[in-house]
């Protein structure tokens, strides 16, 4: 195949069922640009790519490069046409080195011994790119900005000249990112052409030369970086103004509510997950805790819920011991908890809205009587809870898979809250949420601190660590690196903790 | 030109397509067994209708019918329990058995002393306690020992059986049986009363009747059928809420193995009188009943339409074993197969098939 000097999308269409995912998308790309794909969550964004890269049939529309149309039905037909994806979940085998993974798939690798002939590319692209990774170490040894890498390459290996990246920074620290924008630019200098995806208005205006903007399925605007600003490129995207800063009047710290002590908790592979953590919470405070995912806070977390049993350390309620109690028990006794992934852990699809509405409240005299629900009640509490948090949702007879992400969020933040708790455990509540939910989760959440609430908030998103959050722990390999209040705080520093390479003054206010 | 034929996930699937994938599935699955019957140089029209008549085309059959629906109603409605909740119950077959032992035993040993009006309840609690049992080891094997469910259910089968068979030829054997391999024939207390002309131990009717329309209330309307339906339909969400997963295992496999024991009261005080070998005490009906609870769509109430359905083309088949000379088997292709298509019905309804032409570059 010769080289990807235009790609052209002409007049795409494609719909599932009755939504509209993509209506008369036209894209251009150029062989040396980075071209920035931005749109909210559902605006059809990876609908487009994944068009492009050959897993979902296209209904209308035509695909031309070099000015030629070409036909694109498998992942297989792409890579051949010089078109590498690298998916926001990375399609790795975790137990196999990482010159095995790239050679797996790879058609002109050798019958004999096809990683070492791989190792040499993987090595050359390495250093043509500056994309340090070792060929022979297993990928579950790599961090999150490592195994990205990795997928890079592999796209590289295949013959990629053009490389669509699917929110490739989410699982980033801000160092990792600026290492990833350095390996773009030098593809793109190179004469590579990159499709950046994202609903991250920085990213695009500091990576991308030209961003095209899709809003509901359409085209909502297309420009040159240089020209536009974030508060334009925001009200392309979701059509209409944005505040970006949330107001978060100071309050002062009420009384205690969480006392984390010394808390050390295994993983799921027996290793230690969490080690030795401490920290307070009060009322009338959001406690952040950043960090890349899978530095500990997800067992961090399940301890405090009752869902996983520490080895070591004391959670106190209230002055209440609650350590290794049961999530019931914890529950009970004030805890509600909005968990990350929240179609795996906060709803139960197929149940009806109604029914998720009361997940885990379905045992308060409320909702029941001895044996019996009292699936009145339980309705008239799930209208109440679409009402007051805006979730749109046709009628609550409807199972709940149906609805969007941000739906189930605010019907699961709704449920949380309304059990009237003393302490809130949110978990990335706003992750792959739209820009509209997001900023009414965040409000909620600042309210509710205004209102008394403690908040413990695990979150990857620096911004909206910075927004909410009155004092701001940053969590490395199962350790706090320190905790800052917020005023004190610099991204940067925080940057660098979450890399593990600052650890904190450690200085523990008002505690 | 090629042509494209692919499944995508459909949102929601309404009552009436539902029901008519059912119908669907069942007929396709009819014709399946059609071909089996053609392979055997057989008319499949011919042998339909045979089933059919032998089933309900006559008093008789109509009666032996609802007799051997009894026990897939009991079996049925426990299944759709333990299946919502994903629980893979195959042992139904032995917590049948067990519940038969367990009743025999209180039959022969208090029969003789107590009037009727308190052996019979003593026999059904005795049937359920033995198939409850039967049914809380497989639940404790897996909240446990993480042991599979459906290899230890399907196993303890074995164990059942042989266990009934070593009573049977060992310390059970019945003095008064010329040396067969039967018990003791019950005594008059112990035995349940028939609706005349017939073989339907009506009290057993009642009790199934009584169990499907409890269970349905169980999982539609309490605490527990609600906790049941999120463990099986997301265990992460139930984690997550604080149900219990070892208690609703352990309750649910009492219930699915109890009622299972209640059916094996009714084959053998109502039916045989004895116990006898375990093919002929239960003869699948733990495995015919896993088709009626599927066929029922996991409601309780539904079980008991199916389980007329199935138990129609047991008799039929009976029917033509002996009027078209069938091996014995017939039937068991026939459920199997019926099963087969009922599952794979499963597939229309949640997803849509789009079929669309494209042209080749």
């Amino acid at each position: 195949m010769p080289k990807i000097e235009v790609l052209e999308m002409s007049n795409i269409s494609k719909s599932f069922h009755t939504t509209r995912a993509n209506h008369r998308v036209n894209l251009r790309i150029q062989a040396g640009e980075i071209l920035g794909l931005l749109g909210e969550n559902g605006a059809g964004k990876t609908t487009l790519m994944n068009i492009l890269y050959g897993l979902i049939p296209v209904d209308e529309g035509e695909i031309r490069i070099n000015g030629q149309s070409v036909r694109i039905e498998s992942p297989r037909d792409a890579i051949d046409l010089g078109i590498g994806m690298v998916h926001q979940h990375f399609m790795l085998i975790q137990n196999h080195t990482v010159a095995e993974n790239i050679a797996l798939g790879l058609s002109d690798a050798p019958f004999l011994s096809p990683s070492r002939h791989v190792a040499r590319r993987v090595e050359e692209f390495g250093r043509r790119f500056g994309l340090k990774i070792n060929p022979r170490e297993r990928i579950w040894q790599l961090s999150a900005g490592e195994q990205q890498r990795v997928e890079i390459v592999k796209a590289l290996v295949k013959g990629a000249d053009l490389l669509i990246l699917d929110e490739p920074t989410s699982v980033l620290t801000p160092q990792e990112t600026e290492e990833l924008f350095a390996i773009l630019r030098r593809m793109a200098a190179e004469g590579h052409s990159v499709i950046f995806i994202s609903h991250k208005l920085e990213e695009i205006l500091s990576i991308c030369r030209r961003v095209l903007v899709l809003r509901k399925g359409e085209v909502a605007g297309r420009a040159e970086t240089k020209n536009v600003d974030k508060r334009e490129l925001a009200r392309m995207m979701v059509g209409r103004e944005i505040i970006f800063r949330i107001e978060r009047p100071h309050l002062e710290q009420g009384e205690m509510v969480l006392d984390v002590k010394d808390l050390v908790v295994p993983g799921d592979r027996r290793q230690i997950a969490v080690r030795g953590v401490r920290f307070r919470v009060f009322r009338n405070e959001i406690f952040g805790i950043a960090g890349v995912s899978g530095n500990g806070q997800r067992e961090l977390i399940e301890a405090v819920t009752g869902l996983r049993k520490a080895t070591e350390g004391t959670v106190v309620l209230n002055g209440q011991n609650i350590t290794n109690a049961s999530a019931r028990v914890v529950a009970s006794r004030g805890i509600s908890h909005v968990p990350e992934e929240r179609i795996k852990f906060g709803i139960v699809p197929n149940l009806f809205v109604y029914e998720n509405a009361v997940l885990k409240q379905h045992r308060r005299r409320l909702f029941s009587r001895v044996l019996f629900l009292n699936y009145g009640s339980i309705r008239k509490h799930a209208s109440a809870i679409i009402e007051q948090f805006n979730v749109s949702v046709p009628t609550i007879d409807t199972p709940i898979k149906n609805l969007s992400g941000g739906n189930i969020q605010k019907l699961i933040l709704g449920r949380e809250i309304s059990s009237r708790p003393v302490l809130l455990v949110a978990a990335h509540p706003t992750y792959g949420l739209d820009v509209g939910a997001t900023e009414y989760i965040r409000k909620q959440l600042l309210q509710k601190r205004e209102q008394g609430l403690a908040v413990l908030l695990v979150s990857e998103d620096l911004e909206e660590i910075f927004e909410l959050c009155d004092r701001i722990a940053v969590m490395y390999e199962g350790r706090l690196m320190g905790i800052l209040p917020t005023a004190e705080a610099t991204m940067e520093d925080v940057g660098l903790m979450m890399a593990g390479s600052l650890s904190g003054a450690a200085v523990e206010t008002g505690q | 030109m090629s042509i494209s034929i692919r499944l995508q996930p459909r949102q929601e699937a309404s009552a009436a397509l539902q029901l008519a994938v059912l119908v669907l599935s069942l007929l396709a699955g009819f014709v399946a067994v059609g071909l089996v019957f053609v392979v055997k140089g057989v008319n499949p029209f011919f042998a339909l209708w045979k089933i059919l008549a032998g089933s309900f085309g006559s008093l008789y059959g109509i009666s032996e019918t609802v007799t051997k629906a009894i026990p897939l109603i009991l079996i049925g409605t426990g299944l759709t329990l333990v299946f919502r909740a994903k629980f893979w119950n195959i042992g139904a077959e032995s917590q049948l058995l067990m519940g038969a032992i367990f009743a025999t035993w209180v039959g022969l040993n208090l029969g003789a002393r107590l009037p009727a009006w308190l052996v019979v309840p003593l026999m059904f609690l005795a049937g359920f306690l033995g198939g409850a049992v039967w049914g809380l080891l497989p639940a404790l094997f897996k909240v446990r020992f993480g042991v599979n469910e459906v290899i230890s259910t399907l196993m303890l089968n074995y164990v059942a059986a042989e266990f009934l068979t070593l009573l049977i030829v060992g310390p059970w054997k019945g003095a008064t049986q010329q040396g067969f391999p039967y018990t003791d024939d019950l005594p008059a207390a112990a035995v349940l009363p028939l609706i005349p002309g017939t073989r339907i131990h009506y009290l057993t009717l009642l009790v199934a009747l009584a169990c499907a329309v409890v269970l349905f209330f169980l999982v539609y309307s309490t605490k527990f059928g609600y906790e049941l339906r999120v463990v099986g339909e997301n265990p992460e969400a139930a984690r997550y809420a604080g149900i219990d997963f070892l208690r609703t295992t352990v309750v649910l496999m009492v219930i699915s193995g109890g009622v299972a024991g209640l059916a094996g009261v009714g084959e053998t005080a109502g039916i045989h009188h004895h116990l006898t070998y375990p093919a002929v005490i239960s003869g699948g009906y733990g495995f015919t009943a896993i088709i009626v609870a599927w066929l029922a769509k996991l409601n309780p109430l539904a079980v008991i339409i199916s389980a007329l359905f199935f138990a129609g083309i047991l008799v039929g088949g009976d029917a033509i074993q002996i009027s078209l000379g069938l091996p014995a088997a017939t039937v068991h292709v026939f459920n199997g197969i019926l099963l087969f298509f009922l599952i794979m019905g499963d597939t229309f309804v949640h997803n849509r098939i789009v079929v669309s032409r494209q042209r080749r570059a």
